[in-house]
């Protein structure tokens, strides 16, 4: 796989990472080793085989439609950057 | 007498009959931690005065017969930093959680409540358990107590060393693709990877959701044992825990492999592995042999497809769980930003270390759109293979026994540069976390430098007590052994 | 313009379900409330937290499914979307996109050119988002997660709508058939009802489809006809100028009755879906599928006929009365008490809407009062206990404050003076205050009697039944 440059600006872009150029080179050939060595599974023949994504087959965990929670905003905030009347503050958000 | 050399179940009987009590044990140990984690470096965070309070208040309770069923009452233990502690640091070893105290307690936590657990501290490791050297810990690198130039080993390195270094009785830590059994083969040590599901995670800050597990590591098997009795059972806030009949582990403790079946796959014995560790468990599986097991080498494929898919699955979903650190809500934020795209990036930028961002980028990679099939998917039906050809070889064997680490533990630095390489260290141990199946690493042996090496166990799901069993009888036969520094020390005082 | 366009509308519909907790933890769903009171580390997304579905979304999500005739996925799951914005705490959505619950369903809908069916794409689960509170003063956006883990359903349709009509047809189709199920409130004004407009453009004959936009924010049913209607005049405009049109997510502002498009996200829209690993499958058996078949309530359709025939009402009373199943609930309830369906109907469709558009913000579906109250009250107007107008004043409260109406008679010195002595005398002494009046009756002028009886009431202080009054007045002067 060859990873270009393009490729690591979309990637971090995902990762929502502002990598410096000397971070680019890097990832872009560890990325390069990685995805080759990954593309070892390409040798085997997985048609017809089912992904999967949970190794038990379970299913159907639920739990009952009862309050079990009451407000608690000082703990949800505490650990927060920034609080503004009992909300987390970010930068202004505009569509 | 030194407590602190005692197991956790013989520290636990000291309390119960009086003769020492748990503010004894949790002074004594930090008189060492405070002595040697200098230069371990296994803590992150101590908490001393909470471990004294904590210790009185189990201490009342013992004397109150409250804990007579729970052998583990009042003996200081250490928790690894992605488990969530109430008020108290949980940092994943990463700058972005920094001063990040969890208003609630994991489900693990509270369980070790009920049962007169004592915390001493949060114990350092690779930042969000990605490693196998606790060498990216924002803390700083944690050094291997048998030898202060080697790794102890990761993710759980912390624990790992502790335990090793005698600065705690027992450990808890998680398990992604080794992260219990590895550091615990390179530092000498005992650790139990469960069954996937069998412990919940709740309060496990996630790496990798479908393969994440906690696990104890101690100083032996029966400590083991005992603290996966207390950690186990269904938590309906997690809803991939299991519901099974409880068991009771300690039961197990039995020597006597008598009519096991031990497979070993001429896989796990094959290029790479040091000829010193195939030697070491080869001779720990001619010792469970003599004591009436049957050991038979057979052909198990799929070894080398693991890692590749581990890396997939694994990265994929870290990509997705540690999108949530992002300066808003807990930990750290950037100082200088302009607006909110920058907040987000630069805060994830220097919070995060360059081995968590690398595994970010893999895993949005192999997710994103026309990558998705290629790389997830597949990865998801080799695990389906993977998981096929384990219930294969236990529909012959008991258990599957084999090295834990193909080598003793590194020397710090040495795998650093090289992610690849660092990866392929744990191709005995991932492919048991893709099955979810239970695995063991216990002590079998001392290579050349005299640095421990590791044997490892791996079961059918929701078979520890034969684990357990056969891990026992195991170390029945090895001599016990520990780091020189200890052995110089007062030394003798244990055969 | 050189030809003639066709507009092709596509609806993704958003409902909050009526759930009493949230999706995947026990947080409550109550609107409102202070900002973060109805948050717990899980729907915050801190840190080792894990998500536990909620049965009641399923079992509702089920019954939406099935009433808009969708084939049920049996063994579905649960998705991660994955994007960095601030009032999603986990930066992922758990939805579903791979296997979404139920899929190829379709509704018939009424038109000026009769019944249409609508197809739906597919009908998937997911959580809400949190709400952004935008602070000018400060140049801060603050972060409220009370709706965030509020559980959704959103139900896309196929491309099949044609005009704003159709359009609000359909959604009031949805809303009044998940009313109908009790799985949602549908309030738009409130959010728990949400609908996202993807429309293009053809020349009528053209079979390929145009590139269609997504259109967002529209709060009321005429937002949304005048939405449809700039977005075709736009796209039209664009077309017949030699351009084409970018797909793209357009904000409509309905005050200044445009949309824009909206700033496009610095980084590529990627959301990176893959199976949650923290959700284990949900299994939908058969008999799941039976028990929900069979609690499916009467739908509008056959309430109304029913009421036809039951009730012997008008067909567009019938209609009226079913728009909500508030309504027609209310309606069944007070005439089973009073035994006088035609009574409680008028009341329900001349009063009670009355109060519904004056005090409220039209929807029926709030009205939240007695129907014993109602059926009282309608009994004493008959047995003469209370004239009309006062009936009036008691049935505002009983709207409001759901006032027992005997109480409130009492109270307030409503009920009529059945003492026909005393209505006597009254009468005697307006009458002989009030020679012209009388002169002109006689005279012939049979209207004057009506001066007489509004002395009358004015005396009475109301509490007298003007027809009563009327008959003593004119056996008085016919004496
Ligand atoms: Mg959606
Ligand atoms: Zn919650």
């Amino acid at each position: 796989m060859i990873v270009t440059d393009e490729t690591i600006e979309y990637v971090a872009a995902l990762a929502k990472l502002d990598l410096t150029d000397e971070e680019k080179a890097r990832a872009k050939v560890d990325l390069g080793n990685i995805l080759d060595y990954v593309e070892k599974m390409n040798e085997l023949d997985t048609e017809g085989v089912e992904p999967m994504s949970h190794v038990f087959p379970y299913n159907n965990v639920f739990r009952d439609d009862v309050v079990t929670n009451g407000a608690d905003p000082d703990s949800i905030l505490k650990n927060a950057p920034q609080v503004k009347d009992g909300g987390f503050a970010v930068p202004p958000t505009f569509d | 007498m030194d407590i602190t050399k005692l197991t956790a179940l013989e520290l636990g009987k000291l309390i119960k009959s009086g003769k020492i009590t748990s503010m004894d044990a949790v002074r004594a140990q930090f008189e060492k931690i405070e002595e040697r984690d200098e230069t371990y470096n296994c803590y992150i965070t101590l908490t001393k005065d909470q471990a004294l309070q904590r210790a009185e208040a189990v201490q009342r309770q013992i004397e109150a017969g409250e804990l007579d069923e729970s052998p583990l009452a009042g003996v200081p233990m250490a928790v690894k930093d992605n488990i969530c502690t109430k008020g108290v640091l949980t940092s994943c070893a990463s700058r972005i959680l920094d001063g990040f105290e969890p208003p609630y307690d994991a489900h693990v936590m509270e369980k070790l409540d009920q049962a007169g657990a004592v915390m001493l501290g949060k114990l350092n490791m690779d930042e969000f358990a990605m490693g196998s050297t606790t060498e990216t810990s924002y803390y700083g690198p944690t050094r291997n107590p048998w030898n202060t130039d080697r790794v102890p080993g990761g993710s759980s390195g912390g624990a790992a060393a502790a335990v090793a270094a005698r600065e705690t009785w027992y450990a808890l830590g998680s398990d992604t693709g080794g992260s219990i059994r590895q550091p615990s083969s390179f530092c000498g040590v005992t650790g139990i990877k469960p069954t996937y599901g069998r412990v919940s995670r709740y309060g496990l800050i996630a790496y990798a959701s479908s393969l994440d597990q906690i696990g104890p590591i101690a100083r032996n098997v029966s400590d083991c044992a005992a603290i996966l009795d207390l950690i186990c059972g269904y938590d309906r806030r997690d809803s991939t825990s299991v519901a099974c009949p409880e068991e009771k582990f300690t039961d197990a403790l039995v020597d006597d492999v008598k009519g096991l079946r031990i497979g070993i796959p001429n896989s796990y014995l094959g290029e790479g592995l040091d000829p010193q560790v195939k030697a070491a468990v080869t001779e720990a599986a001619r010792k469970l042999e003599k004591k009436g097991a049957s050991v038979e080498y057979f052909d198990m494929g799929m070894v080398d497809y693991a890692i590749p898919a581990y890396y997939v699955i694994a990265s994929a979903e870290a990509s997705s769980n540690l999108s949530r650190f992002d300066g808003v809500k807990y930990g750290y934020r950037t100082p200088v930003f302009e607006d909110l795209q920058q907040l987000y990036k630069k805060t994830r930028d220097e919070g995060f270390g360059m081995e968590v961002k690398r595994r970010m980028m893999i895993g949005a990679f192999v997710l994103s759109s026309g990558y998705y099939d290629a790389y997830y998917i597949k990865a998801l039906k080799v695990k389906a293979l993977i998981k096929k050809g384990f219930d294969q070889a236990f529909e012959k064997y008991d258990l599957i026994l084999g090295p834990t680490a193909p080598t003793t533990a590194l020397r710090i630095g040495e795998n650093l540069s090289d992610p690849l390489k660092m990866y392929l260290g744990d191709i005995y141990t991932v492919s048991v976390n893709l099955a979810g199946l239970p695995g063991i690493s216990l002590p079998c042996g001392l290579d050349s430098e005299g640095m421990p090496i590791g044997v490892q166990m791996i079961g059918q799901t929701f078979s520890e007590k034969t684990l357990i069993r056969a891990a026992y009888s195991l170390e029945k036969e090895i001599s016990q052994m520990e780091p020189a520094f200890l052995a110089g020390q007062e030394g003798g005082e244990r055969a | 313009m050189s030809r003639e366009y066709e507009t092709v509308i596509g609806l993704e519909v958003h409902c909050e379900l009526s759930t009493k907790t949230k999706i995947f933890c026990g947080c409550s769903t109550e609107f409102g409330g202070a900002p973060n009171t109805h948050v717990c580390p899980v729907c915050a997304g801190m840190p080792g937290t894990l998500p536990v579905l909620n049965r009641k979304v399923v079992d509702f999500a089920l019954a939406a499914c099935l009433a808009l005739n969708c084939h049920i996925t049996q063994h579905c799951k649960f998705d991660r979307k994955n994007y960095f914005y601030p009032d999603l705490p986990k930066a992922y959505q758990i939805s579903q996109l791979y296997l979404p619950i139920g899929r190829n369903g379709h509704v018939d809908i009424e038109t000026e050119n009769g019944t249409k069916s609508i197809g739906i794409h597919e009908i998937h689960m997911e959580e809400d988002a949190g709400k952004l509170i935008h602070d000018q003063w400060d140049d801060t956006t603050i972060v409220d997660y009370n709706r965030c883990g509020v559980p959704l359903i959103e139900i896309v349709s196929e491309p099949d709508m044609r005009s704003a009509d159709e359009v609000i047809a359909y959604l009031e189709k949805l809303r009044r058939t998940l009313q109908y199920l009790g799985v949602s409130d549908c309030r738009m004004q409130e959010g728990s009802i949400r609908a996202d407009i993807n429309l293009s453009v053809r020349p009528v004959g053209e079979e390929k489809l145009g590139t269609r936009t997504e259109m967002k924010n529209m709060n009321s049913f005429k937002a949304i006809a005048r939405a449809i209607a700039a977005e075709t005049d736009r796209q039209i405009e664009v077309i017949e100028d030699g351009g084409s049109v970018t797909q793209e997510t357009r904000r409509w502002d309905d005050n200044k009755g445009a949309s824009y498009a909206m700033r496009s996200k610095e980084d590529a829209q990627d959301y990176r879906y893959f199976p949650d690993p923290d959700l284990p499958p949900v299994f939908i058996s058969d008999e799941w599928i039976e028990k929900t078949k069979d609690a499916q309530p009467e739908f509008r359709e056959e309430k109304c006929a029913r009421f036809v025939s039951q009730y012997s009402l008008p067909e567009k009373d019938a209609l009226l009365l079913t728009d909500s199943v508030r309504m027609a609930d209310l309606f069944e309830e007070t005439a089973k008490i009073s035994k006088k369906p035609r009574e409680a109907a008028n009341w329900l469709m001349v009063e009670a809407m009355r109060l519904v558009k004056e005090q409220g913000d039209g929807d029926a579906s709030k009205m939240d009062f007695s129907p014993a109250h109602l059926a009282r009250l309608i009994d004493l107007l008959g047995q003469g206990t209370i004239n009309r107008a006062g009936a009036r004043e008691v049935f505002e409260h009983i709207f409001a404050e759901d006032v027992d109406p005997d109480s409130y008679i009492k109270d307030h010195g409503l009920a009529i003076e059945n003492d026909s002595d005393a209505l006597g005398k009254v009468i005697d002494q307006v009458i002989a205050a009030n020679p012209k009046s009388v002169g002109d009756y006689k005279a012939g002028k049979k209207k004057a009697v009506g001066f007489l009886v509004g002395q009358t009431m004015k005396a009475m202080k109301g509490k007298a039944d003007p027809a009563a009054v009327n008959k003593m007045i004119v056996s008085r002067l016919e004496k």
